[in-house]
């Protein structure tokens, strides 16, 4: 039996479709409005944040309710660093996310202590630790929170225009980096080990894969990407509060139900969910509580109608795959 | 003296959280699902106790049987139609269902009874107190709660090993796919488990109503204490939730003696150090 290379099935028209997007996407600030390119940005900063809790619960099945720990430490990390360190913001913000990364060390090894259901239980205590601790450092503000300095948002550059383009490109490279890290990551040699745990773990282990080093791995990955993430939303928003960086409702809550109902375990899916979710937020502006309870129910449909959400739906009447992820044997 | 009174307290109030607890405690031990929108369960409840004695006017001892009963209903129910359709070898559906329900909830509260902090009022019973030798007090409520914490959980146990459906309930739990070869249906069972639990939930927000202010976004804080105790407790020891839950109460206090805004981030780093250190729980009886 051989491999056959990836296939291409309909491929080409995929293809197209995808480098479309990405051209209308990289020329935004060109064609869009300043309202236009702050939506589109809020919304490539959910698509990255859809994309690894995708590949954290769809793929190796640790489930989270507890992201938002990662997106407020990135944060103020960040904020700590362009206040205090000196660093231009361009490379605070890494920092602040390889920072974050070190610490998912001993927080993934506590938190691994925890199993299923309890392990999501447990990532929420963990966030809110670090909502409390961020609540007693006064040079960053205390309970109410801080704001960039004037200065050092100028140091991004000079003129309005000129920041909105840097950030947008910022918010670019995580969107479209992020659907394209997890594309490439499905595609190798980590990406058949976990479809392998995310179909059967007895089954994954018994062909050698360490699931457990895998699932921890992936953890440590996609905290330090979710706080880069994190780091750039409040560049965006130039002030922090441990109330905003740490919402479950913000950065779970949404996050959650944009991949569950776009479309779990598929690349599509998020991407499909970030569509739904700020179309209809556009139509819902003055819904307040009537929208989340919308979205919930959504979710709750979805997991009692397909499982596979959205994306499955529209899958399963022709629309052909963008993300070639499988690979085809031939005997 | 000052720190037997705060010992004192901290023990109170981890009766409360032991209520808390003991209701996930049981329906995660026979199904072996955590219910992610428990705290706000317990909140619906005091704000269904806060509608019939506050607003409607109703004894307090007629509102505590409509809540109790309202409750079971609902999580009888809830469980055959909603909750038996996605509980399987796949965590995902669950965790998400209960997300979903509790983000409705917390909402759904927020449409109806406003964002404003309420309260259901126990008379002279708020403010009386017990006064024993050496300049000790207890509150009289404090000290109602964790009697009634007992007695629920000494409920729980006559039930489990003295009654025929405490039988099926932990043959249930040792090993579901064997009841309906049993004759038993499991359907049935997982909803009257899910009732008692919510029996439970309904006693435990009656408490919450009498003992503080609550909104509706007050659920989230109450499932984490609930869940330290279970996992402080060790997971599936009915008495275990309660020395998990007294441990959370006296780390909360104490840390409150340090410092006011330490209350919470106590208990949490008492709950991880024992995590660390005792990842089985103090009186573990089953694996998670």
């Amino acid at each position: 039996m051989t491999t056959a290379p990836l296939t291409r099935r309909k491929a080409p028209v995929s293809l197209i479709a995808i480098f479309v997007t990405i051209v209308l996407l990289a020329a935004a600030p060109f064609w869009a409005s300043r309202g236009t390119l702050n939506m589109l940005m809020e919304a490539l900063a959910f698509l990255a944040l859809a994309q690894m809790w995708n590949l954290l619960a769809g793929y190796t099945g640790l489930i989270s309710v507890g992201q938002q720990a990662w997106v407020g430490l990135g944060g103020y990390l960040f904020f700590a660093l362009a206040m205090f360190s000196g660093l231009p913001l361009l490379i605070a913000l890494p920092v602040a996310a390889l920072l974050s990364g070190l610490i998912a060390f001993p927080i993934g090894w506590i938190a691994f202590r925890l199993q299923g259901a309890y392990f999501a239980i447990g990532t929420w205590v963990i966030a809110e630790v670090f909502r409390l601790i961020a609540a007693q450092f006064s040079a960053l503000g205390g309970g109410s929170g801080i704001s960039l300095s004037i200065d050092v948002v100028k140091s991004l550059a000079t003129s309005r225009g000129a920041r909105d383009m840097v950030m947008y490109y910022i918010a670019f490279g995580l969107g479209i980096g992020s659907v394209m890290i997890v594309w490439l990551m499905l595609r190798s040699k980590w990406g058949l080990a976990f479809t392998a745990i995310r179909d059967s773990e007895p089954a994954s282990e018994s062909i050698g894969i360490r699931i457990r080093r895998v699932k921890f791995m992936v953890y440590v990955a996609t905290a330090a990407s979710t706080a880069l993430t994190g780091g750039f939303i409040f560049l965006q928003k130039l002030r922090i509060t441990p109330d905003a960086a740490f919402s479950v409702n913000e950065w779970s809550a949404f996050i959650i139900f944009i991949v569950v109902i776009g479309g779990i375990g598929s690349i599509e899916g998020p991407i499909l969910g970030v569509i739904l979710f700020f179309t209809l937020r556009s139509f819902a502006a003055d819904w307040g509580s009537w929208y989340l309870i919308t979205l919930g129910a959504l979710a709750i449909g979805v997991m009692l109608v397909d499982r596979q959400g959205m994306w499955s739906i529209l899958k399963s009447r022709g629309v052909p795959v963008l993300f070639k992820t499988t690979r085809w044997f031939e005997p | 003296m000052e720190w037997v009174n705060v010992l004192i307290q901290g023990v109170l109030l981890g009766g409360l959280y032991a209520l808390f607890a003991a209701g996930l405690s049981l329906m995660f031990g026979v199904m072996r699902f955590v219910n992610i929108a428990h705290g706000d369960f317990i909140v619906l409840a005091a704000y269904l106790m806060l509608s019939f004695v506050t607003f409607m006017g109703w004894h307090p001892a007629l509102g505590i049987v409509a809540v109790v009963l309202v409750m079971g209903t609902i999580g009888y129910l809830g469980q055959r139609i909603l909750l038996n359709r996605v509980l399987g070898k796949d965590i995902l559906p669950p965790i998400l269902v209960t997300f979903g329900l509790s983000i409705i909830l917390q909402n759904g509260m927020m449409e109806v009874f406003s964002a404003d902090s309420r309260r259901v009022s126990s008379g002279a019973l708020d403010v009386a107190s017990i006064s024993l030798p050496g300049d000790l007090a207890i509150g009289a409520m404090p000290l109602l709660m964790f009697v009634v914490a007992l007695g629920v959980l000494a409920g729980l146990h006559v039930l489990f090993f003295h009654t025929a459906l405490g039988r099926l309930l932990r043959a249930t739990s040792d090993d579901a796919e064997m009841v309906p070869l049993m004759g038993g249906n499991k359907a049935h069972v997982f909803a009257l488990a899910t009732m008692i639990a919510s029996g439970v939930v309904a006693v435990a927000g009656i408490m919450l109503a009498m003992k503080t202010n609550f909104d509706p976004s007050a659920g989230p804080s109450r499932l984490l204490f609930a869940f330290e105790a279970v996992i402080i407790g060790g997971l599936g020891s009915l008495w275990g939730t309660l020395a998990g839950g007294v441990v959370l109460g006296v780390a909360q206090v104490v840390g409150a003696q340090i410092d006011a805004g330490f209350q919470i981030l106590a208990g949490h780093l008492v709950f991880l150090l024992i995590l660390v250190v005792r990842p089985q729980g103090l009186f573990a009886r089953m694996k998670g």
